[in-house]
């Protein structure tokens, strides 16, 4: 999957980052998600200037002014909202969702199937690392149910969320999982996610070293899928409802066109809808 | 009200239950008062059903352009009886008025019963049953057009029109409002309408949410994103084709989060958007709408309201939600919000918002309401005003570029994304100017005052308010309650009081300045609404500095505000 450019190398990964120095913990994962993130940005060598990161609210949502690109940072949840009004009127443009497992899986969860539903042309990466850090550390909709924490003392007891499934069935159209402690595994995953029509999802995991130290263990466990991927979406959700949760490649890629009404192509003149008025 | 040739307006009432056709009645009764000449408007009335339940077409036809609804209504045509009695409220009538009745269709209600309306019986079932293919609507629009004197080929051509398709019915459509017409010749009551008024200008026939919808693309708006809800879905789905027309686009949201949301984003991209709702889906979009203040992303969005709170009348206007408009978002966050004051204004006053959301780089709020939006009117063309939405810019590799600079006016350049040199992250975290998140007090202050400044500075023109007459006695309103008022000062005019009307168009900013000199030797002020609480009252009381003695007369929906209630008030209170 390496993704060598045809035409002349104009911009290096470091060209696509921001002068601003992230707000995140020392060894958070995002730092080496958002290092992923320009170099797949390089590979494709698309331009800044016609690149968007959208974002809604949590630590992994600060991600767009960290790059050069043009950047959104919305309200908590709504990033895939934002993004889709964008795209759909600026289809030109490259659009990459970034955001977080509460952002996208709890207050944006609606948010979320219908955007693999409508599969309008943008890449999402969900940074996951199964905690509310912003807030300080609560459960989100990927945290285990024996977690505890201030606001679920002894757990919630509630069964996890599957958002690999979750997008399989709700239609995305291109599905991933990648692991932030493999930067370059996951700019391969991420340039081919963004060269792929339609929406494509990839599910990050990305430790949160602060509120869940144990994730650093996760180093420990990921493993490369064994199976090339699939354009079966029942074989894809098998795959990944028996795998482990560490299994890490690209799982599923479909070939439904993206959703793109026409846009800018006028067949008539403002003044001609009065006609249909007129007595 | 008989003046001249005939009466200057004639209100007329077609009820029945559900799929009785008294909608389809009512239009083709407007449409070919509309061809002949005269103006007029429908206000569609109908239980909570999906389909059945019962329905009422109330028109006024009128030689002049008229706004609104009558006090009362001159015939009530009643297709059939069930619960035809749940409009009494609605159709108020007198010993002027008459009643048109199926004498098969059983016994009329009490409240028609003992009303002192003259009784009339016209069999329309059996009429429609004797004429193979027609139906008791049809004979009911020829008794309508009959009894108000509309040219019998008028309403044969737009019969034929809507049913050019349908060979099979056609004939005998036309056969019923024949007899229909023989009917109301028998029945002998005189309500024939004085000829129309010479045509000035072209005319349309059009509702409030069709206005509003063209109004915005006159304005520059080629995005929408939508999330149905009554009764703000047929502008949606006005937009929807017509976008298309004009290389814009509509895109259908999985809820107004969603809405909110997308036209934000598209805006970001520098396409001009807008989306409609009502009072539910509003509260659902307060957040976004502060997003796009904090922002500074131009959007638009219209409510047209209905009965609140919650759930609470969906089909049935209020003008409810105006303290959610000018104070229900989070933080200091100042907005725009300007109110439609007739149909017609649909179109010019969304526009306008189309312009000051872009000129401004703000949100706009158009408070529309279910009167408006649902109700088919007659109109004068809509004069043609030079408000397009026109972004000021920043141009490709501006040296230190700052989204958010602290300019004088408070407006700074926005820069589009695929110009290269200037990219920015937006943000509705509190920022520096250039846009970089910022939780300091002066950044925070600097912002804040540069937000507030650019709305501000703004002028705003004499768009702002309609101010007409000079009377010591003023009625202070907006939106759709300014077509009662409107009607109630003419009469009260007739009658030797003279008031003066000041419909105030922009509500946010408020216009303290203007409305001063509007009020000049005002010395009494009668406050008109349509909702429970007085909420324009408060908001008056809180903005501006009236002095002159003040007076509230509202109530809630969904009962309008008639031109009589607001006369009465007027003319007493100015003998008092």
């Amino acid at each position: 999957m390496s993704t060598a450019p045809a035409q002349a190398v104009t911009w290096t990964p470091q060209d696509y980052k921001s002068d601003y120095k992230p707000i995140w913990c020392p060894g958070c994962g995002d730092y080496s998600v958002l290092s992923s993130v320009t170099k797949a940005f390089a590979m494709l060598q698309v331009k800044p200037e016609d690149t968007v990161v959208v974002s809604g609210i949590g630590c992994s949502s600060r991600i767009p002014a960290y790059t050069s690109c043009y950047g959104f940072h919305g309200v908590h949840g709504r990033s895939l909202a934002a993004a889709t009004g964008l795209k759909v009127a600026r289809p030109e443009l490259t659009v990459v969702v970034a955001g977080g497992d509460g952002d996208g899986y709890s207050i944006g969860g609606n948010h979320f199937l219908h955007a693999c539903r409508r599969n309008v042309d943008m890449t999402y990466l969900v940074m996951d690392n199964h905690v509310y850090g912003m807030t300080k550390g609560q459960p989100s909709p990927t945290t285990e149910p024996d977690w505890s924490s201030k606001l679920s003392p002894g757990g919630t007891g509630l069964r996890t969320f599957h958002p690999l499934v979750i997008a399989l069935a709700a239609g995305a159209n291109f599905v991933a999982r990648a692991f932030a402690g493999d930067p370059n595994g996951t700019a391969d995953i991420l340039a081919e996610a963004i060269r792929t029509p339609g929406f494509s999802f990839v599910e990050i995991l990305s430790p949160c070293v602060t509120f869940r130290p144990e994730q650093r263990e996760w180093k420990k466990v990921v493993h490369p899928a064994s199976v090339q991927w699939t354009d079966d979406p029942a074989r894809a959700a098998r795959r990944v409802m028996t795998d482990d949760g560490f299994n890490v490649g690209v799982l599923y890629k479909g070939n439904r066109p993206p959703y793109q009404p026409p846009v800018g192509e006028a067949r008539k003149r403002v003044a001609d809808l009065e006609k249909e008025f007129a007595i | 009200m008989t003046e001249g040739r005939g009466r200057a307006h004639v209100s007329v009432a077609i009820a029945g239950s559900g799929g009785a056709g008294v909608m389809t009645a009512g239009n083709m009764l407007l449409e070919a008062a509309a061809k002949a000449g005269w103006y007029g408007l429908m206000v569609r009335s109908s239980g909570p059903q999906i389909r059945g339940g019962e329905a009422a077409a109330l028109t006024r036809i009128a030689a002049q352009p008229i706004d609104g609804l009558d006090d009362r209504f001159d015939i009530l045509i009643a297709i059939d009886w069930q619960n035809v009695n749940r409009f009494a409220d609605e159709m108020p009538l007198d010993a002027d008025s008459l009643i048109v009745g199926d004498p098969d269709q059983g016994e009329a209600p009490e409240v028609y019963v003992k009303s002192p309306a003259r009784h009339a019986k016209v069999p329309m079932k059996a009429t429609a049953k004797s004429i193979a293919g027609s139906w008791p609507n049809m004979v009911a629009l020829g008794v309508a057009a009959g009894l108000i004197g509309l040219p019998k080929d008028e309403v044969r051509n737009v019969v034929e029109k809507s049913l050019r398709k349908r060979s099979d019915t056609l004939t005998a459509s036309l056969e019923a409002v024949d007899a229909g017409y023989a009917a109301a010749a028998e029945i002998g009551a005189d309500y024939t309408l004085a000829p129309p008024a010479a045509k000035a200008g072209s005319r349309w026939l059009v509702s409030g949410n069709q206005a509003a919808g063209y109004g915005a693309i006159r304005g520059g708006v080629r995005f929408c994103a939508a999330y149905p809800i009554t009764p703000a879905t047929e502008m949606l789905e006005y937009l929807a084709p017509a976008l298309a027309e004009v290389g814009g686009v509509l895109v259908q949201a999985e809820d107004e989060l969603a809405s909110a949301n997308m036209i934000i984003g598209a805006s970001y991209g520098g396409l001009p958007a807008i989306t409609a709702t009502a009072g539910p889906g509003l509260a659902l979009m307060t957040e976004a709408i502060g997003l796009a203040v904090a922002s500074e992303v131009p959007i638009v969005v219209v409510d047209v309201m209905r009965g609140g709170p919650s759930t609470g009348i969906p089909a049935k206007s209020e003008q409810s939600d105006l303290s959610m408009a000018l104070y229900g978002l989070h933080g200091d966050a100042p907005r725009v919000v300007v109110a439609p004051n007739s149909i017609a204004d649909c179109v010019v006053t969304t526009q306008w918002a189309v312009h000051l959301a872009e000129a401004l780089q703000t949100p706009a709020l158009v408070l529309s309401d279910q009167y408006f939006g649902q109700t088919r009117a007659v109109v004068d063309r809509p004069p043609d005003v030079a408000f397009v939405g026109s972004r000021l810019t920043a141009p490709a590799n501006t040296e230190g570029y700052k989204r958010y600079a602290l300019t004088e006016s408070g407006i700074s350049p926005m820069a589009i994304p695929g110009t290269p040199g200037v990219m920015y992250t937006a943000d509705g975290l509190e920022h520096n100017e250039r846009g970089t998140p910022s939780s300091q007090a002066n950044d925070h202050g600097r912002q804040l005052a540069k937000r507030e400044r650019k709305l501000a500075a703004h002028d705003y023109g004499s768009q702002w308010a309609d101010v007409e007459g000079d009377g010591e006695i003023a009625v202070l309103t907006f939106g759709s309650s300014t077509c009662a008022v409107r009607e109630a000062i003419d009469r009260a005019r007739r009658d030797g009081v003279n008031a003066r009307l000041v419909s105030i168009r922009l509500l946010a900013p408020a216009q303290p300045a203007r409305l001063k000199p509007a009020l000049e030797g005002a010395r009494k002020v009668l406050v008109v609404e349509q909702n429970f609480g007085g909420q324009f009252l408060r908001y008056l009381r809180a903005e501006y500095d009236i002095d002159a003695e003040i007076r509230s007369f509202r109530h809630p929906g969904p009962l309008p505000i008639r031109p009589e209630e607001v006369y009465r008030e007027l003319t007493e209170w100015s003998r008092a």
